[in-house]
């Protein structure tokens, strides 16, 4: 088989060469994945967790009673501890509420923990109920779940973006700078291959990544978590496409005239901690101070969560996305044009 | 002044080993990097079809001299005209018909040798097939192998397939045997005689005196960014004016007749000491020896005495004062 267009050759040996690293594989497929998944455990949504309750036994009042009421409701776990055991258990979380029988009935928590608050809350309306004590208004509860409310739904958009950030800047700088260090750069400018097919090779050869990964994490998390996905796919792709090349570009920028490999990890570092910490990706960026909001929602990574989460939670479409779409495609030509007037081939 | 013209039918008459054409040609070239003078005003004029070898000490200037003739570098000033052409105006053109090895270029690790020579051939409009590559510097059983995974030798044999990907008119090699054991080197000597053979240019630098005498039919002695000397290997031996060359050392305690008394000894054309090991260059060993000897008191007192015949590296201490290994 005789060689094809010198652009397709460049990116299918950068291509082999990252199917080739297995780790570049665990960070860039299997990581995003993996948190995803441990995301979805941590902050599932199946029912809310149990109430530990812990009745104690002091030989002075009664306790059987009381502990079989409390058995019969649902949402509470009993156990009969004694007075060291209750100290104990209340101090790490093993209950989250002590009912001490007697008259009065005592409760001990510590009112600053939310599931203690809630546990006396259930506990308190299943003793009075017992007690006797009937509702003075009639009260009914309709049980609803929206789709796309919950923490899970939300990270995942985040998580999307971040790899996007992730694998762009990594893949693109840590390539060119390897190949800069081992003079292969130098070798390359050395044949009649044109440069603009190195570099295009580069964003091609990302693309292809960009799809796969893309793919196994929504792959993943859509149907196993019922993530939904309100916009057009369509858009939702061009976003990534859009996030991928701009991100990119910031490698380039990056790498542009980095020597050593220690010196782009460092660059790279700078770059992207601070979009991980402001730019939404675990927690809203709304927690940040207002004064900090303008910034925040100028960064690249900002736009590109916030872009995802439109598209994927509340269906917006291209206008309402185009604040955020204008932020990325600005980077996207900013750190282009920066990066090939300061690169350098040797 | 003899230019080339570029179309084909004189490229393949050029190709035909015209040996009065020229296949590059520099003058006057100069580069400074700081307060340092790298390139010290050099000519060179390499005709069509010859291997031209650069040699010199480390540090030279052999590989700033060959970056800028490879348009990889540029001179403070000087003029480069390679096959007709020069790098300013005609970079393109030029690029499709040399065949560059670097000193120190790594490929990618992960890459199959078979892979890394479709890349590279990728970029040219013409040249051999990566099977017909891989056989010219003997690699076929290489082929699916990792570039990470060959050894010294092969890598740098894998190198010079990548350099003649473009079936190159003239071939700039830049110490390409450096590093590499002995069996290494002599079957990439091999490799460019073959190459040599069929009547391409080839530009090579060396600190191996041994490799130049072997490889090339003309060379330039550099040093310090200057040509010093210039011949081919014969020539250029035979202007010590003699054909062997004496070295000797006494036992500790024992005194080395002075330079004076050594260079009147009969047959002897020069002679000089250096680290308490004398040199001689001498026309008629039949002489020189017994005068020699009978110069030094205590013939028992000789810790070496060895004769060989001159080679270049005889030419460069005798030019330099300096032993080209710590020069």
């Amino acid at each position: 088989m005789s060689p094809r267009h010198p652009l397709i050759e460049l990116t299918v040996a950068r291509f082999r060469e990252f199917l080739r690293e297995p780790e570049a594989i665990f960070w860039v497929f299997a990581f995003p994945v993996l948190l995803a998944c441990a995301l979805g455990l941590a902050f599932r949504s199946q029912g809310t967790p149990d109430v530990l309750v812990g009745v104690l036994r002091d030989g002075t009042a009664p306790h059987a009673e009381m502990v079989s009421a409390l058995e019969q409701v649902t949402g509470v776990r009993v156990r009969v501890v004694d007075r060291t055991q209750a100290d104990v258990a209340l101090r790490n979380g093993a209950i989250h509420l002590l009912v001490v029988p007697g008259t009065p009935v005592t409760y001990e928590l510590d009112a600053s923990r939310p599931e203690s608050r809630v546990g006396r809350f259930v506990v308190d309306e299943a003793l009075q109920a017992g007690a006797g004590r009937r509702p003075a208004l009639p009260v009914a509860d309709r049980l609803v779940t929206m789709p796309g409310s919950r923490y899970i739904d939300w990270v995942v958009p985040g998580l999307l973006g971040m790899n996007i950030m992730g694998t762009g800047m990594w893949s693109v700088a840590f390539s060119v700078v390897n190949a800069r260090v081992r003079k292969l750069l130098k070798r390359l400018i050395a044949t009649p291959m044109r440069r603009r097919d190195y570099l295009l090779s580069q964003m091609a050869a990302r693309l292809i990544f960009l799809v796969l990964e893309v793919g196994l994490l929504l792959g993943f998390a859509v149907p196993v978590f019922g993530i939904p996905i309100h916009g057009s796919w369509l858009l939702l792709a061009a976003l990534c496409v859009l996030g991928a090349v701009a991100f990119s570009g910031l490698g380039l920028l990056v790498a542009s005239r980095a020597q050593t490999i220690e010196g782009v990890s460092g660059l790279m570092n700078l770059v992207m901690v601070p979009m991980w910490v402001f730019s939404g990706v675990f927690f809203a960026s709304e927690n940040f101070p207002e004064a900090m909001q303008p910034f925040i929602a100028l960064l690249p990574l900002t736009a590109l969560n916030q872009a995802l989460r439109g598209v994927m939670i509340d269906g917006s479409g291209v206008m309402t996305l185009l604040p955020q779409i204008v932020i990325l495609a600005t980077w996207m030509l900013l750190s282009f044009t920066m990066a090939l007037r300061l690169f350098r081939w040797r | 002044m003899t230019t080339i013209p570029a179309s084909d039918t004189t490229r393949d008459a050029v190709r035909g080993g015209a040996d009065e054409l020229v296949a590059l040609r520099c003058t006057g070239l100069v580069k400074r990097y700081g307060d340092v003078l790298a390139v010290d005003g050099l000519d060179l004029e390499v005709r069509a079809g010859e291997c031209f070898g650069l040699l010199g000490p480390n540090g030279a200037g052999k590989t700033t001299t060959i970056e800028i003739l490879e348009g990889l570098n540029t001179a403070d000033a000087g003029d480069v005209e390679l096959l007709g052409r020069r790098w300013a105006t005609d970079a393109d053109a030029l690029r499709q018909r040399l065949g560059i090895q670097l000193q120190e270029t790594q490929l990618n690790d992960k890459l199959t040798a078979a892979e890394l020579l479709r890349l590279f051939r990728s970029f040219y409009r013409q040249g051999p097939s990566v099977d017909a590559l891989l056989q010219m510097v003997g690699l076929e059983a290489k082929r699916d192998a990792w570039y990470g995974k060959l050894s010294g030798g092969q890598k740098q044999r894998l190198a010079l397939a990548c350099a003649l990907a473009g079936d190159p008119e003239l071939l700039f090699l830049d110490e390409p045997t450096t590093g590499l054991d002995p069996q290494s080197r002599r079957q990439l000597w091999d490799l460019l005689a073959a190459y040599k053979q069929r009547g391409r240019t080839v530009l090579i630098t060396t600190h191996y005196m041994d490799e130049a005498q072997v490889l090339c039919d003309r060379v330039a002695i550099v040093d310090h960014g200057k040509v010093i000397a210039l011949g081919t290997p014969l020539e250029l031996i035979a202007s010590l004016g003699a054909e062997h060359v004496v070295e000797f050392a006494l036992a500790e305690g024992k005194d080395l007749p002075s330079v004076a008394v050594l260079s009147a000894l009969p047959g002897v054309r020069r002679a000089s000491i250096q680290d308490g090991r004398g040199t001689l260059i001498v026309a008629h060993l039949h002489e020189a020896l017994p005068a020699l000897l009978a110069s030094v008191a205590d013939p028992d007192a000789f810790t070496l005495l060895t004769t060989h015949s001159a080679t270049l590296e005889d030419v460069f201490v005798a030019l330099t004062g300096r032993q080209l290994r710590d020069a």
